[in-house]
């Protein structure tokens, strides 16, 4: 599981990588699947409104009326039509790379195990809403999905009498079923809206909506697919005659083909282990669960930073229970905490400077401590010799930086990026343990903790607080976000900044120099 | 990479976005029948008579049962498998004793069966036992068919309708 995981997260960081090279990166569509799959949604619903407006809801009428939207009023029920099918056609595809890119970044396991059990069955009802759908045009497809759909159903011996025989002839036809139908298709969509929902309850600020110029893209796709490739109906259903050939769509009926030849012990008994596994995967072994953040009060005032900057809604601002003068507190829910340590990289007291006081930030990851980054920095530190030393700070996604050490050049791994407090930059700078500061983790927009890019980006920026201070030269330091393949583009990266460095560390070298001159040549000053 | 240039493939690969969901939306076309060939359909649902036959109770026996079970006959649950037979030409299609369902047996026999025969003229015949008797047939049907590729021939049964329905 581990060894498919980690090459299909290489796969999605290669993908994303080269999109990037021509999307802007808020813009890659392979990092806005989410919010591509709600914009699909919106788009269905609109056109699903207009056209049924149109659709004669009996099952004798209702080819033609569809044949009437395609045909009579193409320019605008057809296109609705059009922009309904094609806008399911990518829904299901987005979701399906949503899910795998899911798993491949390992966010379905540990806190992350509400959304990924919840989207289980949305993924269904997705399909059986699209499946319905296809249901509801009586042509030679849907009669092929309706009597395969209910043969399949009939495998399960729970049926009285055999579905399928509503679709034996003609004769035998009944609009009820056709009626059943086009409930389902309708009520599946909004229980499934329902329970996206609660799939985004554990994510803060979950980004639903795709930039503008995304959708405004997405949706130029879907009109200039709709007015030049609209979609058709196929012959119209008969009874009477086996739907031998039809045209498929492949992104909901991929499996059709299977249900029909294979026998029904092994599509329903393969089909209750798959889904069985994919709700039990956030518990399947091998478990991982790293130590939940951990508040210290003593250390804490309750500035509530790590509050607004949890990606996981993890914290929540209690009322002070220690007695000291300040009014709230943070509370650590250990169920949605994922151990991302974006709370201790923004506490305002993870701050390395103290030698007296002992560092102790007022949260922190236990496994991963603050103190234990300091340590690291030093021993990194001490390590590095030359004009040119570069002090690497690397998330636990980034590059693989091994062979990137030397004389001059020390790696520090954290969790997260975001868990770095921006004072250690400074400290690095101003100790002069190195000349030079560079970070790097997953790619832009792609953070594996969702925010951690985002705001070290901001507090470097002095956007956000704990903002890197003023003091701090920036040409010193140097952000490249590499993604976990990026390591040839990071030392590329890493080489540049060595060189633009020379210029600063030279700069700052002649200035210190200049400094002592000055003061060793006039004493009072 | 210049402005132009990044515009260029981002329209690209929508393009080939567009063009892949066009495509796979209704291709390739899936054949998943023989061509030339017709289809006959047996589907159907029937009760069939009961194993031991329902025995007539007395006016007395129906006055000593609990006001809210009384009923005229007593029955036992289990019913006689039904045999059925498809003869196509002359020759056996399809020749099977179905079941009661139920835990008790006490359901109806059903049956579901896609049968691909060649076109062309045909002398189907189906015939059905559902009682006791040894030998022979409570029901049976002949009828002549010219079947056309990919028709597809259904054969019903009710016993209310007085037998096999051929459509
Ligand atoms: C059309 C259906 C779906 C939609 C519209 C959808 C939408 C979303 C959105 C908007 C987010 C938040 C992303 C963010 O802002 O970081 C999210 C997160 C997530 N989704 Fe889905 N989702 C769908 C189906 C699924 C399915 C089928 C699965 C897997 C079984 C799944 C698994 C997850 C997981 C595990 C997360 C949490 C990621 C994290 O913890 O950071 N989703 N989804
Ligand atoms: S480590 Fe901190 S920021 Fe990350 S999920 Fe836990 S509480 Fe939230
Ligand atoms: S960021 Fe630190 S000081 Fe501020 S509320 Fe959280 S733990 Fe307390």
């Amino acid at each position: 599981m581990s060894i498919i995981r980690l090459m299909l997260g290489n796969l999605f960081d290669m993908i994303e990588r080269f999109l990037g090279r021509f999307f802007p990166s808020q813009w890659n569509p392979m990092l806005n699947l989410g919010a591509l799959g709600f914009f699909f949604y919106w788009i269905i619903t609109v056109s699903g409104i207009y056209v049924y407006i149109f659709f004669d809801t009996g099952v004798n009428n209702a080819y033609a009326s569809i044949e009437y939207m395609t045909h009579e009023q193409w320019y605008l029920a057809g296109i609705m039509r059009s922009l309904h099918r094609y806008a399911s056609d990518l829904l299901i595809i987005v979701m399906m790379i949503h899910l795998l890119r899911e798993f491949a970044r390992d966010r379905y396991r540990g806190a992350h195990w509400f959304s990924w059990v919840t989207g289980v069955p949305v993924m269904v009802m997705m399909f059986v809403a699209g499946i319905s759908g296809y249901w509801l045009v009586w042509d030679k497809l849907a009669q092929y999905v309706a009597i395969v759909s209910t043969e399949w159903l009939d495998l399960l011996p729970i049926f009285g009498e055999p579905i399928a025989r509503n679709f034996l002839s003609p004769d035998a036809l009944e609009s009820r079923f056709f009626t059943l139908m086009i409930f389902i298709h309708i009520a599946i969509p909004l229980i499934a809206l329902a329970i996206l929902w609660v799939h985004l309850q554990r994510v803060s600020k979950p980004v639903i909506n795709p930039p503008r110029g995304l959708a405004i893209s997405v949706f130029g796709l879907l009109m200039a697919l709709s007015l030049f490739y609209p979609a058709y109906s196929q012959p119209p259903a008969d009874l009477a005659m086996v739907p031998a050939n039809v045209g498929l769509d492949w992104f909901y009926l991929p499996l059709y083909p299977l249900l029909e030849t294979l026998p029904g012990s092994v599509t329903w008994g393969m089909g209750t282990c798959f889904l069985i596994i994919l709700v039990a995967m956030p518990w399947l072994p091998p478990l991982k669960r790293a130590q939940p953040a951990v508040v210290d009060l003593d250390n804490c005032n309750g500035c509530e930073r790590c509050f607004s900057d949890c990606p996981y809604d993890a914290i929540d601002m209690v009322a002070r229970s220690d007695g000291r003068a300040f009014e709230r507190e943070p509370l650590v829910n250990l169920n949605k905490c994922v151990a991302c340590g974006l709370c201790a990289g923004a506490c305002p007291t993870s701050i390395p400077f103290r030698k007296m006081s002992k560092l102790s930030p007022g949260i922190d990851l236990p496994d991963n401590t603050i103190v234990s980054l300091r340590d690291q920095v030093e021993l990194v530190a001490r390590g590095l010799v030359g004009p040119r030393r570069i002090m690497v700070f690397n998330c636990g996604h980034g590059p693989d930086l091994s062979g990137v050490s030397s004389d001059n050049v020390g790696v520090v791994a954290l969790v997260c990026i975001g868990q770095l407090p921006p004072a250690f930059i400074d400290y690095v700078l101003s100790r002069d343990l190195a000349d030079g500061v560079m970070l790097t983790g997953c790619l832009e927009n792609s953070c594996d903790s969702r925010k951690g890019i985002d705001w070290t980006n901001a507090r470097l920026a002095g956007q956000r607080d704990p903002h890197l201070r003023g003091r701090v030269e920036r040409a010193r330091v140097e952000t490249f976000w590499a993604g976990s393949t990026g390591k040839t583009q990071f030392s590329a990266a890493l080489n540049k900044f060595a060189d633009s460095l020379d210029a600063t560390a030279l700069i700052q070298k002649a200035r210190s120099e200049q400094s002592k001159v000055t003061s060793e040549g006039k004493p009072d000053a | 990479m210049p402005d132009t240039f990044r515009y260029a493939s981002q329209f690209l690969f929508f393009t080939i976005v567009a063009v892949f969901v066009g495509y796979f939306s209704n291709q390739p076309v899936h054949r998943h029948f023989p061509e030339g060939m017709a289809q006959i359909k047996l589907g159907f649902a029937h009760g069939a008579k009961r194993k031991i036959d329902c025995r007539k109770l007395t006016a007395k026996e129906i006055a000593k049962l609990p006001a809210n079970q009384r009923r005229p006959n007593n029955c036992t649950r289990g019913r006689i498998p039904i045999h059925v037979q498809l003869i196509l030409d002359g020759k056996i299609l399809y020749d099977d004793l179905l079941i009661a369902t139920g835990l008790f047996q006490d359901g109806r026999g059903k049956v579901y069966r896609k049968i691909t025969v060649p076109v062309g003229p045909h002398t189907i015949t189906a015939r059905l036992r559902d009682s006791k008797r040894a030998s022979g047939f409570d029901y049976e049907t002949t009828r002549q068919v010219v079947l056309q590729p990919y028709q597809n021939i259904a054969i019903d049964f009710r016993a209310d309708a007085g037998g096999f329905l051929f459509r």
